[in-house]
């Protein structure tokens, strides 16, 4: 089986036994909690893996590897050969990985994270960040918990980094059409650019509409105007 | 017993007093076969029930299992082997879930690359009109000549371990003497990536649902050379998975689901409610698909090539008609033994009662009974009759796994001869 699992994933030969001879080390070792976790993180977004690394490493935990695309992704976790694995629920590659863990017959399988479903609230805000995780079978719970603590915190920070980013760009994007709008009705109608600013918020609350719509009104209507 | 009745029947359920109407989410992949999921939601079906169905997408079949696991979903499009595989307790995160209802037969098809096919042409001498089997041998000539000449294996792609892609992918290849553990390498690629990759060349083939093979063939990088009717045309394609602590908690909102997709399927496969049913498809939170493609798709009328020749498929994608809603053990029961052929399980005794758990003939029935539905009296029969047959000829007879799963030369279960 081992040949075939090699064959399928074009690997080198030999590297399924150094593969379950670690899981064995791991399984004796997870008893005591001593031994190192390693870290996978399969993400194409550059930004979002550099915050979890950082993350990671902030919490101890410094054997963290990032795989950035889908091709070679099997090769490349074969020679991480992780004890957790970090994949955004929103990446179709979930289903690579499946197929993977169901061809190669592992010692012990990697397993989804918290398949016993004991702690509700931990999975659902990891779902709710996007987060999804596979664990190594076998490997305690607690050990597991704060790395995906830390993933989902991180996940979440980086939407509202995000978030945030978009914000800060419509509000530009705002600023420029009131900016227009300001400037054409000074031109037009000889106001004061104080004048100007106060004619578009009057006319908002009259309206009951946000100003930047009444600014781009005014841009829309004076852009039809012109010759 | 309320009554499943036609489009213009009052609902019995809802009959002379205000129902609150009661929320189902439902987990879903952007596919034509999850229409009556759909037109349940979209034409009124479940609101005639007193359900409004949330339908929620999604982009893997790992996250659909996963969320109807977490309870984020309470029933799911799932791939027919997904409740078989959960109750087998294989996959990373085997949930235990079941079905009680199928979403309809067909839509699947073998689409290889354009550089492939004309291979194959011109190795066996391919005029266009072939049927699946012969394409089959045909690739099987071109399989033996790239291994004479040293070339690399051919890639070829499904969608998930636990799919009928896989089993009927593997099917077509071992009928034509090709072992898809040894002679190709078989591999994963989710539905919306599998053109992209043929595109790029990482893969050489892929069995996927609609939309996909013929968008592969329109962009002019695929040949279709298969579909699911050409393979076994019963086959059980889509089911309804549903959370059993769901169920339980909801046995009546189940039976007003399941009442409402039985209409929501009849009227899928009517012929005039095909142009209505494109447009609600293609629409981006939906399918995302041009309705025309959609529609044709729904008549079974494919372009096959990109040279412009097309094929009308019978069947090629059923809805309701024959009974492709009601959830066939021995349907359930020739999946688990693909899943015994190829390795994914051992055969024994244990195993068939989980089969059993995974599909639920009695509990459609139950439901289903008092309709004007036409419901079998059995649970199983004899697959691969003369009007249904499989490609390789051979029946299947749900009481001798064994021996079925033993009659096939290429297998890599039940103490095959191929090497581990």
């Amino acid at each position: 089986m081992a040949c075939r699992l090699a064959r399928n994933l074009h690997l080198p030969p030999g590297w399924m036994g150094m593969r379950s001879e670690s899981f064995q080390d791991l399984t004796r070792d997870t008893h005591t909690g001593q031994r190192p976790l390693r870290v996978a993180i399969i993400e194409e977004n550059g930004i979002r893996a550099a915050i979890l690394v950082d993350g990671l490493r902030e919490a101890g935990i410094n054997d963290v590897e990032v795989i950035d695309t889908m091709t070679n992704m099997l090769r490349r976790l074969s020679t991480v050969d992780p004890d957790v694995i970090i994949i955004g629920i929103e990446n179709p590659s979930r289903d690579v990985l499946e197929q993977m863990f169901q061809v190669s017959k592992l010692v012990s399988r990697p397993v989804a994270m918290f398949v016993d479903r004991s702690d509700g609230s931990m999975i659902q805000a990891a779902v709710e960040a996007g987060v999804s995780a596979y664990v190594v079978d076998g490997l305690r719970k607690e050990r597991v918990k704060p790395i995906v603590d830390m993933a989902v915190s991180r996940f979440n920070a980086f939407d509202r980094l995000q978030r945030e980013l978009l914000e800060a760009r419509s509000e530009l994007a705002s600023r420029k059409v009131i900016e227009r709008a300001k400037g054409i009705l000074m031109r037009t109608r000889q106001l004061s650019e104080q004048e100007a600013y106060g004619l578009l918020r009057q006319t908002a609350m009259n309206e009951k509409r946000k100003l930047v719509d009444i600014a781009q009104s005014v841009v829309t209507a004076a852009s039809l105007l012109e010759k | 017993m309320r009554q499943a009745g036609s489009v213009n029947e009052t609902p019995s359920g809802t009959k002379g007093r205000r129902v609150p109407e009661r929320l189902v989410r439902v987990g879903f992949i952007p596919l034509v076969d999850m229409a009556v999921l759909v037109a349940a939601a979209e034409q009124g079906f479940a609101r005639r029930e007193g359900l409004r169905l949330q339908l929620v997408k999604d982009v893997s079949w790992s996250n659909i299992r996963d969320r109807l696991a977490f309870r984020q979903f309470d029933v799911a499009h799932m791939l027919s082997p997904m409740p078989i595989a959960s109750q087998l307790h294989l996959g990373s995160n085997p949930y235990p879930c079941f079905t009680p209802f199928a979403l309809g037969r067909g839509g699947n098809a073998i689409t290889l690359s354009v550089d492939l096919y004309r291979e194959m042409q011109g190795v066996a001498g391919l005029d266009g009109s072939e049927d699946a089997l012969t394409n089959g041998l045909a690739l099987k000539q071109v399989v033996e000549r790239r291994r004479q000449t040293g070339r690399k294996p051919l890639v070829f792609a499904m969608t998930y371990p636990f799919s009928s892609h896989n089993y009927e992918f593997r099917f077509w290849l071992a009928a034509a003497g090709i072992n898809p553990d040894a002679d190709v390498t078989m591999t994963v690629v989710p539905p919306p990536l599998t053109v992209d990759a043929m595109t790029a060349r990482a893969i050489d083939g892929f069995c996927v649902n609609a939309p996909w093979n013929m968008i592969a063939v329109e962009k002019g990088v695929g040949r279709m050379v298969a579909t699911k009717a050409d393979i076994w045309p019963s086959a059980p394609e889509k089911v309804l998975g549903v959370s059993p602590e769901w169920a339980e908690e909801n046995p009546e909102t189940l039976s007003r689901l399941v009442v409402a997709l039985d209409a929501a399927a009849r009227w899928c496969d009517e012929r005039r409610n095909h142009g209505d049913l494109a447009d609600m498809m293609a629409r981006p939170d939906h399918v995302g698909a041009p309705s025309e493609m959609i529609r044709r798709l729904l008549s079974g009328q494919l372009t096959i090539d990109p040279d412009g020749r097309t094929r009308q498929v019978q069947s090629y994608m059923t809805f309701h008609d024959r009974n492709a809603n009601f959830p066939w053990l021995s349907q359930a029961l020739w999946i688990y033994s693909q899943m015994v052929r190829w390795g994914q399980v051992p055969y024994d005794e244990a195993g068939l009662a989980r089969v059993r758990a995974a599909y639920r003939p009695e509990v459609y029935r139950r439901i289903l009974a008092a309709s004007s539905a036409s419901v079998p009296a059995g649970d199983s029969k004899v697959e691969g009759v003369a009007t249904e047959p499989f490609i390789d000829g051979r029946r299947f007879s749900p009481d001798d796994i064994p021996a079925y799963v033993a009659g096939f030369d290429i297998r890599n279960g039940l103490g095959s001869g191929v090497a581990e």
